[in-house]
């Protein structure tokens, strides 16, 4: 049994193309398939960062273009030979790429609408590098005089099997990417960047990552490619024509799909050399144009767009993979009843109940002057569910977001038992320390599974387990939230109910030591908020400890230990949860005036 | 590298602060865009080019007065803002997406300018080319000038709408919120076509200008994206006063790098204000 049907046939397809100056054809077969591996390489290379991620290049013209000049200069006016000049056009346009992503990506909004324009900008300033020093000089670089690799007899052939063998090159690491977790990191960044972060995935480096692999595969692409045009100048190299092309290939073919940049960039090539044969050069770039228009506006998917299933495997049937012996997940007796599948091993740690796990101290937040969070001092016991509760804007949210990383604090410290200070760490390094949490609103990834919802931080939160086991785990929760059902949905197919359970499902998939549960029971009806409370009981019971936001307070006060209770961004009261409650400055700040709604 | 003399140095401030005028111009309609329909309009270039090559045909060939193309360019470069906000809004384009394919349609553009005109340069020979007149030891060429009364007049006249009038104020809570907007009786779908409308019509002023100052070219509607986005990033998107501010910085420091260096180094000063200011302020953007 072949492992991976699709690896093996790049490799088939790879040699039985090779066989192809064999055949003895006239020369423009070879040059047209060469222009064919040329534009693979090109498209398939931009789509690993763009495609997966959805940061959008428009610089894929100046990453090939620095390889091109690195051969130019290093081949042409220094003797180096061509086949040394690969990989340093490979390394220097990688580092370029990396230098400029480390400056965009830092950006905190619109990060992905710059990073268009600035690659896009960036190509005029390489350009006039190239051309005003004497890297060019104007003048353009003749590569007549450089000498191949003897891979066969003709010239042409040698190149033709030098890009055929970077286009399978290329065709592979990006199925391997997508297969990978860099892959599913991706694929995350590209649906909610914040959220994969939250959930351990190391979103700032995978992104520089993916760029380093795409434009080193550019750069290698344009070493080739100086030889094949063997005489090299800025006005072609550096034109908006590559970018423009490798962007229209890919969505054509569809982003999402690792084969899709490949199928678009064979049929661009094969319509550009129709339409642009002969005198309609110009026709043939605005039907290239209007195709962008035409695809963008009608097809937004692409052409592989519905063969989608962003990398992980589908079912083979549409019954779900594991016996759902019971009610749907809707039915809200179900969870509690479906404890017992849940794995006892997952949230067990090993210190006593009792001791601090998390101590925070003198925390503040400011937003433009308005301060969210004022010095708050608390301490979570292990082991214990202490409830967070105050009216809104007293800053519950703002604390949970600022503890898990999703804000940085203004002031302040956020120690975490074992682990030392979090305060100022990335959000995924929160994660790999343990903290997990669910989103008031749910932000569940749109175009992944339930499934890979789930499975993705059971890969990047502490745990960091296998994609196979990964995929267990993720199946346990589901089991354990009620969601067997759904395994294979997309999370627009889900209720409500169900996305708050999904939430669930996602942070228990990490194996956290400190749960953070951002209003799980708003907009339940009271019939699922009691199954809602046995499964949070439930989760305790296998060791976790939770922080409990929540503004139904019966749920509150059936399930906490201890409350805190915060006004106006400082705590006013702490306590058991009985007692805290019936303190007069917290009923005035919780229930605001007296004529306010009870509770 | 040697210092120029003080005339020369203030001569290229002013001719920095004329150029600046017309990336300010040029940036006015796309911050607009970007900032209050979250469209990022790589057409508005070709837009204003098409424009240019207009007012060239209607100047050289027809004998028009320059500024009398103006009667037929803003109103027909309005209807064809609106035209493309309907697109937009029919196919609930996403930002992304905006950017795609006002590439394509540039390209599109492009390639229509070089079928009619040719890609031959093409500099306009009209009487305002001649004229020039002398302040102390300044030249001041009245193209240029002309470039900057526009912009300032648009910018001034934009920010106040924006500010004062009540049409203003509902095209600032439906860029805000536009869901909320709707709910208090703003029609958020008419506002957005004004906007786009709008935003073309300036596209066809900086045509005009690009029209009066500068050789044509259709490959050159692509040299000005660079610059002029880093003026609408570094003055801030939505923000109507933004661009011709930092349009002007940037218009100061280049003609100055082109006065102590070599002219070909200019397009590097803007990249290097743009990734100054990312640096800076890589949280608030």
């Amino acid at each position: 049994m072949i492992r991976n049907p699709a690896r093996t046939g790049i490799v088939i397809a790879g040699l039985a193309l090779a066989t192809v100056p064999l055949l003895k054809l006239p020369a423009f077969y070879e040059s047209f398939f060469y222009l064919i591996f040329y534009w693979v390489v090109l498209a398939t290379s931009w789509n690993i960062l763009s495609g997966y991620s959805g940061y959008f290049s428009f610089g894929h013209g100046a990453f090939f273009g620095i390889g091109m000049y690195t051969t130019a200069t290093l081949a042409g006016q220094f003797g180096v030979p061509f086949v040394w000049t690969l990989p340093i056009a490979a390394v220097i346009s990688a580092l370029f790429g990396m230098g400029l992503g480390a400056v965009v990506f830092r950006v905190g909004r619109l990060r992905g609408e710059l990073f268009a324009l600035i690659t896009l900008a960036v190509t005029f300033v390489v350009a006039t590098v190239v051309l005003n020093t004497p890297i060019d000089g104007g003048q353009g670089v003749n590569l007549g005089g450089v000498k191949l690799p003897a891979l066969t007899g003709s010239a042409s052939s040698t190149l033709y099997l030098l890009m055929l063998m970077m286009a399978v090159a290329t065709v592979w690491i990006a199925h391997a990417i997508f297969r990978s977790r860099l892959g599913l990191g991706l694929f995350a960044i590209h649906d909610d960047e914040d959220v994969a972060e939250v959930l351990g995935v190391p979103t700032f480096s995978y992104k520089i990552g993916a760029l380093g692999i795409s434009c080193a595969l550019a750069g290698a692409a344009g070493a080739i490619h100086a030889m094949f045009v063997s005489y090299v100048t800025v006005g072609e190299t550096f034109s908006v024509f590559v970018p423009l092309t490798v962007v229209l290939m890919s969505v054509l073919g569809g982003t999402r799909h690792w084969l899709g940049p490949a199928v678009g960039a064979s049929v661009i090539t094969g319509l550009l050399y129709i339409f642009t044969a002969g005198d309609f050069a110009v026709a043939g770039r605005a039907a290239v144009g209007l195709i962008l228009v035409v695809v963008i506006l009608f097809m937004p998917d692409g052409l592989l767009g519905r063969f989608i299933n962003t990398g992980r495997k589908r079912p083979s049937d549409e019954a779900p993979a594991i016996p759902t012996s019971t009610v749907p997940a809707s039915d809200s007796a179900l969870p509690a009843a479906a404890a017992g599948a849940a794995p006892a091993h997952a949230l067990k740690s090993g210190a006593p109940s009792g001791e601090p796990l998390l101590m925070v101290r003198g925390l503040a937040k400011s937003f433009k002057g308005l301060r969210a969070l004022d010095g708050v001092d608390l301490v979570v016991k292990r082991g214990e569910i202490l409830g967070l509760v105050g009216p809104n804007g007293s800053g519950k949210s703002t604390l949970i977001n600022v503890v898990s990383g999703h804000y940085r604090a203004t002031a302040g410290s956020v120690a975490f038992s074992g682990q030392g200070e979090l305060a100022g760490l990335p959000a995924h390094r929160i994660a790999h320390a343990g903290i997990a949490r669910t989103y008031q609103i749910p932000r569940p990834f749109p175009h992944l599974t339930v499934l890979q919802n789930v499975a993705l931080p059971a890969m990047f939160g502490r745990a960091r387990l296998t994609a196979a086991e990964a995929e267990r785990e993720a199946l346990t929760w589901l089991e354990f939230t009620g969601l067997g059902v759904k395994t294979h949905a997309l999370p627009e197919d889900l209720n409500l109910h169900q996305r708050k359970f999904l939430e669930l499902a996602r942070a228990l998939a990490a194996r956290p030591e400190l749960l953070l549960l951002d209003e799980v029971l708003s907009g339940l009806t009271p019939g699922e908020i009691d199954g809602a409370i046995r499964t949070i009981r439930a989760i305790r019971d296998r060791g976790a400890t939770i922080v409990f936001v929540e503004h139904v307070m019966r749920a509150v006060m059936e399930l906490t230990d201890r409350i805190v209770v915060l006004n106006n961004g400082r705590v006013i009261a702490e306590g058991a949860p009985a007692d805290v409650m019936a303190r007069p400055e917290v009923v005035t700040a919780y229930l605001g005036k007296p004529h306010a709604a009870t509770a | 590298m040697s210092l120029p003399s003080a005339t020369l140095l203030a001569q290229s401030i002013l001719s920095g602060v004329f150029i600046g005028a017309l990336y300010g111009l040029l940036g006015l309609g796309l911050s607009l865009s970007w900032g209050m329909l979250r469209q990022i309009n790589l057409a508005h270039f070709a837009l204003a080019f098409l424009g240019a090559y207009l007012t060239h045909q209607l100047t050289a060939v027809a004998h028009w007065d320059p500024l009398l193309t103006l009667l037929v360019i803003v109103p027909a470069f309005f209807a064809l803002g609106v035209l493309m906000q309907a697109t937009f809004a029919r196919f609930a384009i996403t930002p992304f997406n905006s950017l795609l394919v006002t590439f394509g349609l540039t390209v599109i553009i492009e390639s229509a300018i070089q079928a009619i005109w040719t890609a031959d340069p093409r500099m306009l020979d009209s009487a305002y080319g001649h004229s020039k007149f002398k302040v102390g030891a300044l030249y001041v060429p009245l193209p240029e000038l002309l470039t900057l009364v526009f912009a300032i007049a648009l910018a001034l006249l934009t920010w106040a709408t924006l500010r004062y009038t009540d049409l203003g104020k509902a095209m600032r809570a439906a860029a805000e919120d536009a869901k909320a907007a709707a709910a208090f009786g703003v029609d958020v779908r008419r506002l957005a076509l004004l906007l786009s409308g709008a935003s073309a019509a300036f596209a066809g002023v900086a045509g005009l200008c690009l029209a009066l100052s500068f050789t044509l070219a259709p490959s050159q509607i692509y040299a000005w994206i660079g610059v002029v986005f880093a003026a609408v990033m570094i003055g801030g998107l939505g923000n109507p006063l933004g661009p011709l501010v930092a349009g002007v910085v940037i218009g100061v420091s280049e003609s100055v790098t082109m006065a102590i260096t070599a002219p070909a180094w200019a397009p590097l000063v803007s990249f290097s204000l743009l990734i100054a200011v990312l640096l800076a302020r890589a949280e608030k953007i």
